[in-house]
């Protein structure tokens, strides 16, 4: 008998189809978009060729989307199986989160009708960090797929196959957790080679990796305590806090390092008076890493990780600090010369929002009628 | 393998991938053996855009008019439309011609056919190719997927996309010799050289324009000089003029690796919108990092194998506690 079961309640609600209208928003300035050209929907121009929907749908997105990733190495590589009644919800969200991360990049894509050429080895150039990242983006979210398939089965009741599955699930989960680990990093990497573009604070040459792995990380442990925080309180189900209390501990631990790194390289370099000037760069960059100690002077205190108002104000304040990081990395600090400036049109916007609204529509509906949230226990 | 010594070879290897990219580092890239180019004199430029349009009329792109003004091509900057474009430095009252207060200035904007080019580094399907020999650095519709990545990469700004087109694609210059044109494989010179009036745009190959660069950096101001115009091997003709203060600084022979198109100047290359560049490519750090990390695909495939084993162990201890 699973654990795990559909919540078993309406679909269509009010706030369904408020998120029906948005995504139907979307798709309308999408047909302008493959029709006319994408100059008729973004500000995109010659200085800044990456705009919002690259920026959020896919730096940012697939960082939100690394709950699986996180709670996978938690579960299977750490051995902490108690914290398996979060896996299923993490997984769903990563799959939804990665997936729209792939239509961003399609949607995106200037010569999308040509977007095979990307897994055709002539066409390869392996120098390339970008090839990395879309063959291994690719890949995980077949491998998310793989990974959340028992859900699927098991609400069809295809035993036999499930059983199949399970022998070689292990394999999928490892390559589950090192393919995030290959393209986040990469994420980073895509830094390096815009050189001067990229602000002083934010271009750490040979850290990027490491910083972007490691950001990506503490978003994933931070999007699955907000998620259980948020689906006890709209769902009204019993509160996870003592399982989320435990992840708290491994958040403390992972800013701490990624602090360390941070701000090491700045003092490293010399860029120390570049956080005191005063201009939007050193302000950003404050804020970002207030934004980072927050959640660690918090969760230092065994009592506030049991609390589970502030394990959500930390949540928050890490999705922030992540986000801003990449958002004031590839964008915001980012100055391509004079003459160029970018700031997203209306109609960019609304296709963003709408995306995210298709995977609030997808994830609401899933867990009302496929088991992936844990059965309800009495504590 | 005990997770305590899969903990420890991760970190590992994160530590090889922080050192060890600096032993292995990959250097700059080297200038082609026969590299073509170009030498932009910025003091010799009265901005009369001749090359502008003569590059509009050799690859067939339609002029950029802005109101009613349409006695010249009005293009401020790169564009689908526009792959060479003349630039103006104003200051004050910008009466003195290379002064830098009260003064103005011109500045040619156009690929500079790096000698180690980010946008061939970054693209992920080759769309972006430089010739072995004559160094030009060429464009392909039929490979690029649209990535706009070689846009990111470029620090200055070249490649252009073609936004209003839904089957768009990316515009630069390929020295005049992309299919269809070929000017150079001719032995003919590029449109702008042949166009330019003073000889501020000069072709020839890349050994040859930095002599003639250097002997222009050795002139003491106001000394006579006999500029050529065209091709610096064989000048269509020669014409003497005082020499300007250059500044002491040949763009392109280091800047990011060297670039097959060369800038001299008068005034400093930032007040002509220049960017701050050091003399190692971010390509070179770019592709030093990815393939320390990803040489042989060894690092991966060790850290698949240990995950493998570790989630495999601890599936079976959790048996019966099915996902």
């Amino acid at each position: 008998m699973s654990q795990h079961q559909p919540l078993n309640r309406r679909v269509i609600t009010p706030p369904f189809l408020v998120l029906g209208v948005l995504f139907l928003i979307a798709v309308y300035y999408l047909g302008v978009r493959f029709v006319n050209g994408m100059g008729f929907v973004t500000n995109l121009n010659g200085g800044y060729a990456w705009g919002l929907w690259v920026v959020y749908d896919i730096v940012i997105g697939t960082a939100l989307a690394c709950g699986g990733y996180a709670l996978a190495v938690v579960v299977y590589v750490a051995n902490k199986g108690k914290y398996h009644p979060l896996l299923r919800p993490a997984l769903l969200a990563s799959l939804l989160g990665y997936a729209l991360g792939g239509i961003g990049a399609f949607i995106d894509m200037g010569r999308w009708w040509q977007f095979y050429n990307i897994l055709l080895p002539w066409h390869m150039n392996f120098n390339a960090v970008m090839l990395e990242v879309g063959l291994c983006v690719a890949a995980y979210i077949l491998v998310l797929f793989i990974e959340f398939s028992p859900v699927v089965l098991e609400r069809f009741g295809a035993r036999n196959l499930r059983q199949k599955l399970n022998k070689v699930l292990f394999f999928f989960i490892a390559l589950g957790v090192l393919l995030p680990t290959m393209h986040q990093s990469s994420l980073g990497s895509m830094l390096i080679a815009m050189g001067h573009k990229v602000h002083p604070l934010w271009q750490t040459l040979y850290l990027q990796p490491l910083l972007a792995v490691l950001t990506a990380f503490t978003m994933g442990f931070a999007v699955v305590v907000f998620e259980a925080s948020l689906s006890s309180v709209g769902f009204g189900r019993p509160a996870e806090t003592p399982l989320l209390s435990g992840l708290g501990k491994a958040i403390v631990g992972l800013i701490a390092v990624y602090l360390v790194f941070r701000l090491g390289e700045v003092v490293v370099q010399g860029k120390l008076g570049l956080l005191f000037a005063g201009d939007l760069g050193s302000l950003l960059f404050l804020l970002e890493t207030a934004l980072f100690i927050y959640p660690l002077v918090v969760l230092l205190s065994p009592a506030a990780r049991c609390n589970s108002r502030l394990l959500l104000w930390s949540a928050v304040s890490m999705l922030f600090a992540g986000s801003l990081y990449r958002l004031n990395a590839f964008l915001i600090t980012y100055n391509p010369g004079p003459g160029y400036s970018y700031f997203p049109s209306v109609p960019e916007i609304m296709v963003t929002v709408g995306l995210v609204a298709l995977e609030v529509m997808v994830f609401l509906y899933v867990v009302k009628r496929f088991p992936v949230l844990h059965r309800e226990e009495r504590r | 393998m005990k997770r305590r010594d899969f903990l420890k070879a991760s970190v590992g290897g994160a530590a090889a991938v922080l050192t060890g990219g600096r032993v292995e580092a990959r250097p700059n890239l080297e200038p082609a053996p026969n590299a073509v180019g170009m030498l932009y004199d910025a003091a010799l430029c009265v901005g009369c855009k001749a090359c502008v349009s003569k590059c509009k009329a050799v690859n067939g792109m339609a002029p950029v008019i802005e109101g009613d003004w349409y006695s010249w091509d009005s293009a401020r900057d790169l564009s689908k439309d526009t792959l060479n474009v003349i630039k103006v430095y104003r200051d004050g009252e910008a009466q003195v011609k290379d002064r830098v207060v009260n003064g103005f200035a011109f500045e040619k904007r156009s690929c500079m056919h790096c000698v180690d080019p980010g946008c061939i580094s970054v693209c992920p399907v080759t769309a972006l190719r430089k010739d072995p020999q004559t160094g030009i650095v060429s464009y392909h519709a039929d490979a690029c997927i649209g990535c706009r990545t070689c846009m990111t990469g470029c620090p200055y700004n070249v490649p252009q996309f073609d936004y209003n087109n839904p089957f768009g694609e990316i515009h630069k210059c390929q020295m005049c010799n992309q299919p269809g044109v070929e000017r150079i494989d001719k032995g003919q010179i590029t449109g702008c050289a042949e166009a330019c009036p003073t000889g501020a745009t000069l072709f020839g190959t890349r050994t040859a324009l930095l002599e003639e660069a250097r002997r222009r950096m050795s002139l003491k101001p106001g000394e006579s000089y006999s500029y050529p115009r065209g091709d610096v091997r064989h000048p269509d003709s020669r014409y003497a003029r005082e020499a300007p203060a250059y500044q002491q600084h040949i763009w392109g022979e280091k800047e990011a690796g060297g670039t097959n198109v060369l800038h001299i100047s008068a005034i400093p290359f930032d007040k002509l919108g220049m960017p701050p560049l050091g003399e190692r490519s971010h390509a070179s750090i770019s592709e030093t990092v990815q393939h320390t990390i990803y040489s042989y695909m060894a690092l991966p495939a060790v850290v698949l194998g240990g995950l493998t084993y570790v989630v495999r162990r601890n599936m079976n201890d959790d048996e019966g506690d099915e996902s």
